[in-house]
């Protein structure tokens, strides 16, 4: 049985940063409070996974001022996206064997 | 982490890799539905809903057919002597209070729900339904009002039948599929209404009660029972 590693991307294999990226799948673009409460996380913890994937290039932040709040949101980018489905196919993959 | 997946992969694909795959899918799947559907909407809103909307539509029935019309109406009508209303105005003040028991009855359901299972109640999500609802409600409701500006006020069982179906319809792609379905059956029961005018105030007691007990039942044994 062969299967293909090389698509399950690393990026994804942290629960945290699989969850960003769901839900980045279906809404155009998510805010900060938002997300935090979906994914059940601290401030931190979510900065940190968001900046990793940043960093891959997969998410975009966007800060602005709603009033004199701090507004900021994510969305994912195009490679983001394709990774995430690539990734998708290959989780599926290995389920059904 | 990446070391122990491929490790299990090169090996034997075995049992506890295959389950972990799979949480990972139905983790996937649980938050994109929570972040685009509003799952807080609580079956029993649509019971109480249409349990106010039939007490509504018995106090006008009972007020015209037993009580007799011509008794209701006018300024020594017996709308005037209990409520100190005119009969026009006597089913405005029953239907707005038909409308605002039932929000606010949904509202606190869908808070509870959403406090139970440790959603919050307003997020962006929740604005986005709102304003998907209001805004065919709200057009409806000042249609209504210029409705009777104009001394039409018979046409108001199909218009707010009709509205709501269309809000309905409006704000279904961020909740359950039912409310695709229900918005779909309030627009076709409106439309028969504007057919059958002088039978307004019963397919506005099919509309808003029946159908929403109906449905509210339905939903509650859908999605509350087999959770709780």
């Amino acid at each position: 049985m062969k299967i293909d590693i090389d698509n399950l991307n690393k990026a994804f294999e942290n629960r945290i940063r699989l969850g960003i990226m769901s839900v980045l799948m279906v809404n155009d673009k998510v805010d900060f409070n938002t997300m935090k409460e979906l994914l059940n996380l601290t401030d931190g913890n979510l900065a940190s996974h968001i900046t990793g994937l940043e960093k891959q290039g997969y998410i975009a932040i966007n800060k602005q001022f709603v009033g004199k709040k701090p507004n900021t949101t994510f969305e994912a980018t195009l490679d983001g996206k394709t990774a995430f489905k690539a990734h998708l196919d290959a989780l599926e993959k290995l389920i059904k064997g | 982490m990446n070391f122990k997946i491929s490790f299990a992969i090169q090996s034997t694909f075995n049992m506890s890799n295959s389950n972990h795959n799979l949480n990972d899918l139905a983790h996937i799947r649980q938050l994109m539905e929570r972040s685009t559907k509003f799952v807080s909407l609580s079956g029993l809103s649509g019971v109480f809903a249409g349990t106010y909307a039939l007490l509504g539509a018995f106090g006008v029935w009972f007020f015209i057919n037993v009580v007799g019309i011509t008794r209701c109406i006018g300024e020594d009508g017996v709308a005037m002597k209990l409520f100190g209303l005119k009969f026009q105005e006597f089913c405005f003040v029953d239907a707005l209070l038909v409308l605002f028991l039932s929000l606010s009855t949904s509202f606190w359901l869908s808070y509870r729900k959403a406090k139970k299972s440790g959603d919050s109640i307003w997020n962006s999500l929740t604005k986005r339904v709102f304003i998907n609802m209001m805004v065919p409600l709200t057009t409806g409701g000042i249609f209504c009002l210029l409705l009777i500006y104009h001394g039409q006020s018979i046409f108001i069982a199909p218009a707010t039948l009709i509205f709501y179906g269309l809000a309905l319809v409006n704000v279904s792609k961020y909740t359950y599929n039912d409310i695709f379905q229900l918005g779909i059956i309030e627009i076709l029961i409106g439309l028969l209404a504007m057919f059958f005018l002088a039978n307004g105030l019963l397919f506005w007691t099919i509309g808003f009660g029946l159908m929403h007990i109906i449905y509210g039942i339905g939903m509650y044994f859908k999605y509350e029972r087999k959770q709780a």
